[in-house]
């Protein structure tokens, strides 16, 4: 075993990089380590999401990438096992330590996940969802509104509006991940999680994908997981290298792919990238 | 090792390998053909035994309404009109056919080739229409049970006089009335428009199919929403722990318990400490309801489980709350299974008679229940009563009987299957 990795499995292992962000700060997570039953999936993570960038998480299968990005809106809260501790804190109020309730930290925080999951329910339905029950429109030509500009932003406008009532099953794989992330951006959100959104698509549908991710982070805080090496390098500003639960390194995207400085981090690099 | 030797190696075992394979699918085969001819055998059996049930033998009558009989005092009050002599006027119609019998035995046997509701039919008729007193009716009228199977060939003529139910003499005026064309087989209404009888040629099936309608109303009514309740807070809402383990493991319990106790548990809380009616649908529906419960809750949970996790994730993702979550998506894709795991469950109650037996649905009833709170019988007590029934006639009416049923259950499966495909969500 080298010596890094062994420096790794201790507890005390401090990350290497610049946690903060130049970018004014969304969320933070100090301390964080999560469990699941017994097992220690995150140890003591800390990192810095800020505004107008894409932060993108890489790692080998099972480094608690997906684990990380499920703590930012509570969605491990689902799994009965887990257990979650430290402080994660969107705009300072502590989204974990009932100053936030987690219905309002959802609508803050949207997701889109790996494979495409629209409701079975119509490509209108599925973008008024969201601002439905949370209430944000009174008229329905408001709620029409919102789900036009959202289907706009999401580039799926002029594709879809002629068949608004077709369900958001019957299209394309890549326009389903699109319709997704229209539903994630109606309820208006400060930042928006990826988990791997373009391992279910091709090469075109993920060109589309990194388009609007490149569009969207104008407005919103990005955090994507992705095993892709060149689409972390396409869209991302800063990368996390998580290794077996410890966040290894961290910094702008530029600094990881061309001079990282932990040895676990440029092996990956180094393999990845060929 | 080269690729020659796999090559052999493979060659040698393939044989063996698509031989397996070719058994085991024969297996299959057999297995499937053997429970076809079981279930060939046992519809043939049951129809062809069921089938003549359908149809009763009845006689052409011209009766004379004579108002001696009717309404002697001549008050054309119904009242009185309703007790007349109906019986009295159709065995003078039929003694007018038969001019040369005389003596009292063997009028007596001519009368009894009727039917004994062949007087009520005209009862019924005068007391409606009381303009029919000293007309001149042709009517057909239903002949007595054994007479009917006699004309079916369920009757050995060749066996002694003695040991048949019917007598020379009737077989005689039986062949003496076909000659004229006055005999004729009809089809069967009563099977389906009257309640149990003694008297097998006026039995119907109609209150016991009404007795099992209402039961099952009752039963879907009480135990779905309850099971559906119950699956949804143990399967979304409920923390796993020992208690919910326990819990789960003591409904898959419930549902392996014998029916009967159901019927027990029924006779000693329904009847005994709330005080409600013995033998009414509503009883029997409780019971069925208790006994369906952990079926559909099995079913529901199922269903529950079966809807993908990246439906809640992303109702979860946009912030919808965990009643929202269950509500608007998972309920509406688990339904379908839900509502098939229910009607399989009610039609497996639907022929159960051990649990209705205890709660006292085996009495003989002949009204049809026009509450659940009225006494009843329910399709497979029927069943069992009228194969328990010594006359001949029952025998074909039991397997009519079991044929409703087997409609009824059909109907039951076909609006699963139906509710199915309606109601299941693609993607």
């Amino acid at each position: 075993m080298k010596s890094n990795e062994i420096e790794i499995l201790k507890d005390e292992f401090q990350t290497i990089g610049d946690i903060k962000t130049s970018k004014e700060v969304v969320m933070s997570v100090k301390n964080c380590n999560v469990f699941y039953g017994e097992d220690h999936a995150l140890k003591n993570i800390n990192l810095e999401v800020g505004r107008k960038e894409v932060l993108a998480l890489i790692g080998p299968s099972g480094c608690g990438k997906s684990t990380f990005i499920r703590c930012l809106n509570r969605l491990n809260d689902t799994i009965d096992t887990c257990k979650v501790s430290g402080d994660i804190t969107l705009e300072d109020i502590d989204i974990y330590k009932g100053h936030m309730d987690v219905v309002l930290l959802r609508a803050r925080v949207g997701m889109v996940f790996q494979k495409p999951n629209p409701f079975p329910k119509s490509i209108y339905e599925n973008v008024a969802y969201g601002p439905r029950i949370h209430g944000m429109t009174i008229s329905k030509k408001e709620l029409d509104e919102i789900v036009e500009s959202s289907l706009e932003r999401a580039g799926l406008l002029d594709e879809v509006k002629d068949r608004m009532h077709a369900t958001g099953t019957s299209l394309s794989g890549g326009q389903q991940q699109r319709l997704c992330i229209a539903r994630a951006i109606a309820v208006k959100p400060d930042i928006i999680l990826m988990d791997e959104p373009c391992s279910a698509l091709d090469p075109i549908a993920t060109e589309k994908i990194e388009e609007l991710i490149d569009e969207l982070k104008q407005n919103y805080a990005i955090v994507m997981v992705t095993h892709s090496m060149s689409q972390a390098a396409r869209v991302s500003q800063r990368a996390a290298y998580f290794h077996l639960g410890h966040l290894v390194e961290v910094g702008t995207t530029e600094k990881i792919f061309n001079d990282p400085e932990h040895q676990l981090t440029r092996n990956y690099i180094s393999g990845r990238m060929g | 090792m080269s690729d020659a030797s796999i090559t052999e190696i493979v060659n040698k075992n393939l044989k063996k390998r698509y031989k397996k394979e070719a058994s085991f699918q024969r297996y299959g085969q057999i297995s499937i053909l053997l429970a076809a001819s079981f279930l060939v055998i046992f519809f043939t059996d049951i129809i062809s035994k069921g089938y003549t049930a359908f149809n009763q033998s009845e006689i052409r009558l011209s009766i004379y309404m004579d108002q001696e009989f009717i309404d002697p005092e001549k008050t054309g009050d119904i009242e009185e009109i309703r007790y007349g002599n109906f019986d009295g006027l159709v065995f003078q119609s039929l003694y007018d056919l038969f001019p040369e019998v005389t003596s009292r035995a063997e009028k007596r046997k001519l009368r009894n080739i009727l039917s004994s509701s062949a007087g009520i039919e005209i009862q019924n008729l005068v007391v409606n229409d009381p303009s029919l007193i000293n007309k001149t009716l042709d009517l057909w009228l239903p002949l007595d049970d054994e007479i009917d199977m006699l004309l079916k060939g369920n009757i050995d003529v060749l066996l002694p006089e003695e040991s048949r139910r019917v007598s020379d003499s009737q077989i005689k005026f039986i062949q003496i009335l076909q000659s004229k064309g006055l005999i004729e087989g009809k089809f069967n209404d009563t099977l389906f428009t009257a309640g149990d009888s003694r008297e097998a040629e006026q039995a119907g099936i109609l209150g016991a199919l009404v007795g099992s309608a209402l039961m099952l109303s009752i039963t879907f009514i009480v135990a779905f929403p309850l099971a559906v309740a119950a699956a949804i807070y143990l399967e979304e809402f409920a923390r796993k722990n020992r208690f919910t383990d326990f819990i789960e493991v003591n409904i898959n319990n419930l549902a392996a318990v014998p029916s009967i106790i159901y019927g027990l548990l029924g006779l000693a809380v329904f009847i005994n400490f709330f005080g409600m009616p013995r033998s009414a649908p509503l009883v029997g529906g409780l019971v069925l309801a208790l006994m369906t419960f952990p079926v559909i809750i099995i079913a529901s949970r199922a269903a529950l489980q079966s809807v993908p996790p990246s439906i809640r994730d992303a109702a979860y993702g946009v912030g919808a709350s965990k009643i929202q979550t269950v509500f608007d998506h998972v309920l509406p894709l688990a339904l379908p299974g839900m509502l098939t795991g229910s009607i399989i469950g009610m039609a497996r109650a639907l022929g159960e008679s051990a649990p209705l037996i205890m709660i006292g649905m085996v009495a003989f009833v002949v009204d049809v229940p026009s509450s659940p709170l009225d006494s009843s019988a329910a399709l497979p007590v029927q069943v069992y009563l009228w194969a328990d029934s010594p006359e001949r006639a029952f025998v074909e009416k039991t397997s009519a009987a079991i044929l409703v049923l087997l409609a009824f259950l059909l109907s039951m499966n076909s609006l699963a299957i139906w509710l199915r495909n309606k109601y299941e969500i693609k993607w």
